[in-house]
């Protein structure tokens, strides 16, 4: 790993600089993470006096558990709609910025702030416009002959988390893409407009793909948003109900662990999420790798 | 632009218009909400236009709260919150500063092993690590206390890797400079690489007082003692209870009070808060 030409010679100073981040680290991050993984491989009997080593049993029974399958499902139903629509919408208003040469900025002021939001507000906010007694959604809806009742339609709930969702992370999505159009040159553009292509055309041949190293970081970013930062949105809006149409996976590893007491089974399925979230690391890296050579 | 076709600028706009329509919308019918009185939620639909409750209710949850759903008034949440967001981002800058500064400027047996240890903390988010990671607070006896609030989230590979670009590209003849003056290494540190981070500290801490405020898993996990309470996790509390006895217009001032500060951040600094956010992900 790259260091400076010349560096100070100090043997003792590196590891006291150090200490504070590795401390932190070793005590609330590795620690706890080992002890996540060795309890997955444990059953602890029901007044807590001992522990027996049962190899993969906690994971079998995981995976064999309809609730866990149905949980794994609506996630990766979540996560794609949240990212397709979120960088679709996102991608839409960044072209559209960027053709504006005087108002863009303030277009972008009034397009960003939702990125500071935290995500327990954003719930709230769409629980109350889709209300079912006096939300504005609901009493437009069914003006159109649709009842709205999220409490008790799963569709409907899968529906309206995957909207606040979306919502908050087009701001960011959004910022990324108006960088990526930035870059695309100039020149390019102006080629193919003596050439005769008119805009949705030199968009779709030359702008998009130019784009695909942005759209590609904000696909991983994007799931990942979707699969681990929406808990509170979750837990504003639907409580993972109604009958388990909205229980993603970290609401599920809440659920059964904090409230249901479930050691094991939420140690294996704290497991299963460690080992998403590695995999979605490591593509974001190994991608950022290639991205210089573009 | 590169060439002018009119309906195309108008379609533009256009969508630009009704981008920004859909992404205030939610936030309006909150901030109207917050304006009436509580009577006002019965007819069957929400109001559009503001009313004249809202000093009336934006100081009443202020200096009180609701009692009866167990929320402190928003004021005490507002200035944990504020604590709390500004102890984690400092916190975060100020060891990822120093770790960033070992592992560029020294060199020493484990220094590739710190390294990954650091760089682990990116794929092990609260989420993955619930139980156990309270387990570890609670036996360090941390609980309700600002120190377990902000402590365990205070690691930061993000921030560290940001500084270890930046020192990177600091040229080696200043360093060789300060040292031919005779400058020891917290010398060269203090006086020379931390007034050049200077821009890098500002932007990055931005995006880390943001990601501080609205912390939820967390700290509904660590407190139970509602001093302690964040404005974040004190309005999912005020919002459960709505539902049974509509109370949606204060609900509704205090969202507007808990979404305020960082969002004005994000509009007032905003220039620092793009740099930030695209920064920090390289």
């Amino acid at each position: 790993m790259q260091t400076k030409r010349t560096i100070f010679p100090n043997k003792l100073l590196p590891y006291a600089l150090l200490a504070p981040q590795l401390a932190v680290t070793l005590i609330f991050f590795i620690w706890p993470a080992a002890q996540a993984v060795k309890s997955s491989f444990e059953r602890e009997d029901p007044f807590g006096f001992r522990t027996t080593f049962i190899w993969f049993e906690n994971y079998t029974r995981l995976f064999s558990e309809p609730g866990y399958l149905n949980s794994l499902t609506k996630t990766a139903i979540f996560a794609v709609s949240v990212t397709l629509l979120s960088m679709s919408l996102a991608l839409l208003l960044a072209v559209a910025v960027n053709r504006v040469l005087k108002s863009n900025r303030t277009y972008t002021t009034l397009l960003v702030w939702p990125y500071a939001v935290a995500p327990v507000v954003v719930g709230i906010l769409w629980w109350f416009m889709f209300n079912p007694t006096i939300g504005i959604a609901p009493y437009m809806l069914r003006g159109l002959g649709i009842d709205w009742n999220h409490r008790v339609d799963g569709n409907q709930a899968m529906i309206l988390v995957v909207i606040a969702a979306s919502w908050k992370q087009i701001s960011y999505n959004f910022l990324f893409f108006v960088a990526g159009l930035q870059s695309v040159p100039q020149s390019l553009n102006e080629a193919a407009a003596i050439d005769g292509a008119g805009p949705f055309k030199r968009f779709w041949t030359i702008v998009f793909p130019l784009l695909s190293p942005t759209t590609f970081f904000l696909l991983i970013v994007n799931i990942n948003y979707a699969m681990f930062d929406t808990f509170g949105l979750i837990d504003a809006t639907t409580n993972g109900g109604p009958n388990q149409a909205t229980n993603i996976l970290v609401y599920k590893v809440y659920a059964d662990g904090f409230l249901g007491l479930n050691i094991g089974s939420s140690a294996a399925q704290s497991v299963v999420l460690m080992l998403i979230v590695i995999a979605l690391t490591a593509i974001q890296f190994r991608y950022i790798e290639r991205r210089v050579q573009y | 632009m590169v060439e002018n076709r009119p309906w195309l600028s108008f379609l533009t706009h256009l969508v630009l218009i009704v981008g920004v329509v859909v992404v205030v919308f939610p936030v309006y019918l909150a901030f109207i909400a917050s304006t009436h009185g509580s009577g006002d939620f019965m007819r069957g639909l929400v109001p559009l236009l503001p009313g004249p409750h809202m000093l009336e209710n934006y100081g009443r949850m202020l200096t009180q709260g609701i009692s009866t759903a167990g929320a402190p008034p928003v004021s005490i949440m507002l200035m944990n919150s504020t604590i709390i967001a500004i102890v984690i981002a400092v916190g975060k800058i100020a060891i990822s500063l120093l770790s960033a500064y070992a592992i560029v400027f020294f060199k020493f047996p484990f220094r590739l092993l710190a390294f990954w240890i650091i760089f682990i903390t990116l794929m092990l988010p609260v989420e993955v690590r619930i139980i156990p990671t309270f387990a570890v607070v609670a036996n360090l006896g941390l609980l309700n206390s600002y120190v377990g609030l902000t402590l365990p989230l205070i690691a930061s590979a993000t921030a560290t890797f940001l500084f270890r670009q930046f020192f990177l590209t600091v040229p080696d003849e200043l360093m060789e400079a300060a040292r031919v003056d005779g400058a020891g290494p917290m010398k060269f540190f203090r006086d020379i690489l931390l007034p050049l981070s200077r821009t890098n500290i500002a932007a990055l801490f931005v995006i880390l007082f943001i990601y501080g405020w609205v912390q939820y898993l967390w700290p509904l996990l660590v407190t139970t003692d509602s001093r302690y309470y964040t404005v974040v996790m004190g309005i999912k509390r005020l919002a459960a209870t709505a539902d049974s006895e509509p109370l949606w217009n204060l609900v509704m001032a205090s969202v507007i009070l808990a979404m305020l500060p960082p969002v004005l951040v994000v509009i007032f600094m905003q220039r620092l808060f793009v740099k930030g956010l695209v920064d920090t992900e390289k």
